[in-house]
């Protein structure tokens, strides 16, 4: 696939990445629990998506024409979040609130808390769904923004996923955009060990949508995927980044179902900056 | 008026009136509009329709994403089939208290021979617990008509409980819903009696027998479940010293548990609930099964008449 993007601007897309997973394994600490291993591998696609692809401002944050991003998985919300005070979404000092009482950055993201969020998720599947229905309206009100959401590649066991991929293509839904973060792994071990869900661009082919297969820490080919050139007229589209799970932290991707939902204590925080810093 | 109608055809006529009055309702269905009676606004705004197919969970979702651009969504299915949308309708709905309408038809016992799987009776139980949702049960079509105008215009998650049987129509034209208020239709000193959906008509018939007897009735219609009329509640209570409850629903956490936390709260007075007991349904007609799981016109005055032997009691035992 073509690259849209000079070198310089690829590595420091892939930097700014970096970044978010030092202020992610941060607030992960402070807090003492959260998921870690799929906010780390949905974190370069976030990143391309919120720079690169999102017509959005922070400053004025329910501006109509905004298009509009849901984090279906949406236990990844540290990744969101890193993103969000870095765009000036919030300040970054209440990055260091995540999951404490009274703070925006609840454990799952609640637009009580966080009006600038489009929908409450943290129930798999939903977020899809309520994607989707951002998404019809727009459709009823002829209104030219578009929908990003993304999924987890467990998530995608839940059979309301499968409801609403029935629906895309049916509504003719062009200004919907999914995207899997297939890391390979979900909280009690392999996808391919729990469900079998590969292979997974021909599920959705199948089902009437554009799909896009590309490695999902390489910004280049996300990049490519998630620009509207790439879109279908008539017709939804479905990005299957391949990730892996805690990506690139050693020991997280050799343990990547234990460190589904578990913070890094101080030791491993420390072990974990410090693979970054050679990065 | 005719003199009878089904509330899910009020349902449909109101969506008739909403979809001219206001731009901003859409209806979803997942795949029963024939029976729910969505079809009409189906044919005249096809593009404010949504057809999910069989697939409920996804519709709670998607009536969210349409809620929260603006839209007064009117989601639709049978009460049953309605319900496995439940933890969709507690995280995309309940959470953030976002505008989205339920319209579930088919409650109850009368939807008859589809028996036990599409008798739904535990809906007033599930949907009742949710904080922030309303909870509507209209008794006539009247009625019905005038609670889905008054769910589009409330800013918040409604539950609205049609049924699939004709039944007469109890309330004039120009009635006055509101949603949250009992509507008195009887007073009298002896004995409450405090129904919801088809057995108001059937506690109508029971006070008119019981005064027959020389027993007099206070006479509420509890259309709204949730929030409940405490006050009419707690006055008829403290008037009359016994009350009974009616309902097309099990005995456990509908109406009767709502008004049992009311009494037990503030007023305690015997209580008596007439409601399914804790069993499912069976095929059958509509009557055969009223009859059978009793909720019938002789159920709510033998409910009635204990209710006042037990307060007869209590006030011997205290004067003693």
């Amino acid at each position: 696939m073509e690259k849209l993007l000079s070198d310089h601007e690829a590595a420091a897309l892939s930097a700014k990445a970096n970044e978010h997973r030092r202020t992610i394994l941060q607030m992960l600490n402070a807090a003492g629990s959260g998921h870690p291993g799929g906010s780390l591998s949905a974190i370069d696609v976030l990143t391309v998506l919120f720079e690169r692809v999102l017509r959005h401002d922070p400053r004025n944050p329910r501006w109509p024409g905004r298009d509009r991003f849901v984090l279906s998985k949406g236990h990844c919300c540290p990744a969101l979040y890193a993103i969000m005070a870095d765009r000036g979404y919030f300040p970054p000092e209440e990055l260091a609130t995540l999951r404490k009482l009274g703070s925006a950055l609840q454990g799952h993201p609640d637009i009580r808390f966080l009006p600038a969020l489009e929908v409450c998720t943290g129930s798999l599947g939903q977020g899809f769904s309520e994607a989707l229905g951002l998404a019809i309206a727009a459709q009823i009100d002829r209104a030219p923004h578009r929908v990003y959401c993304m999924l987890g590649d467990g998530e995608i066991d839940e059979g309301q996923v499968w409801e609403g991929s029935f629906l895309a293509p049916a509504r003719k839904l062009d200004n919907f955009v999914g995207i899997v973060d297939r890391n390979g792994a979900q909280q009690c071990g392999h996808t391919e060990d729990i469900l079998h869900t590969d292979p997974l661009p021909a599920k959705w082919e199948a089902f009437g949508w554009t799909v896009h297969e590309v490695n999902g820490h390489d910004v280049q080919e996300v990049n490519w995927a998630l620009q509207p050139e790439r879109i279908v007229a008539g017709k939804p589209t479905m990005v299957v980044a391949n990730t892996k799970k805690g990506w690139p932290i050693s020991f997280i991707m050799d343990a990547p179902a234990d460190f589904h939902g578990k913070a890094p204590n101080d030791e491993e925080l420390a072990k974990a900056l410090a693979e970054l810093d050679g990065k | 008026m005719a003199d009878r109608m089904s509330t899910r055809d009020a349902y449909g006529k109101a969506l008739l009136k909403l979809g001219e009055t206001n731009p901003r309702v859409v209806v979803l269905d997942a795949d029963l509009w024939t029976s729910t009676r969505t079809q009409k606004f189906r044919e005249k705004w096809p593009e404010r329709f949504v057809d999910l197919g069989i697939a409920e969970q996804n519709m709670i979702g998607v009536a969210a994403g349409l809620a929260l651009e603006g839209k007064i969504p009117f989601a639709s299915s049978f009460a049953c089939f309605g319900a496995r949308g439940w933890e969709q309708v507690r995280v995309s709905v309940g959470i953030a208290h976002v505008n989205v309408k339920l319209a579930f038809t088919h409650g109850g016992l009368t939807v008859g021979e589809d028996g036990a799987s599409a008798q739904m009776l535990e809906d007033l139980a599930l949907w009742r617990v949710l904080p922030g949702m309303v909870v509507i049960v209209p008794a006539d079509g009247v009625e019905a008509e005038k609670a889905t105008l008054a769910a589009a215009e409330h800013v918040g998650p409604v539950y609205l409980r049609f049924g699939r049987s004709s039944e007469p129509i109890i309330f004039p034209a120009d009635y006055d819903f509101r949603i949250g208020k009992a509507a008195k239709l009887r007073d009298g000193a002896n004995v409450t009696i405090a129904a919801c959906g088809i057995m108001t008509a059937r506690a109508m018939e029971a006070a008119e027998r019981l005064s027959a007897e020389g027993i007099e009735a206070t006479l509420l219609n509890v259309a709204t479940i949730k929030p409940i009329d405490r006050d009419a509640i707690v006055e008829a209570a403290k008037a009359t010293g016994a009350f009974v409850t009616a309902e097309e629903h099990q005995v456990n956490a509908g109406l009767g548990g709502a008004v049992a936390e009311v009494l037990g709260l503030n007023h305690p007075v015997p209580l008596e609930m007439v409601a399914v007991q804790d069993s499912y349904g069976e095929s059958g007609t509509p009557d055969e099964l009223l009859e059978k799981y009793g909720l019938t016109v002789d159920a709510i005055i033998e409910a009635a008449q204990k209710a006042i032997a037990r307060r007869e009691k209590r006030d011997t035992i205290l004067i003693s």
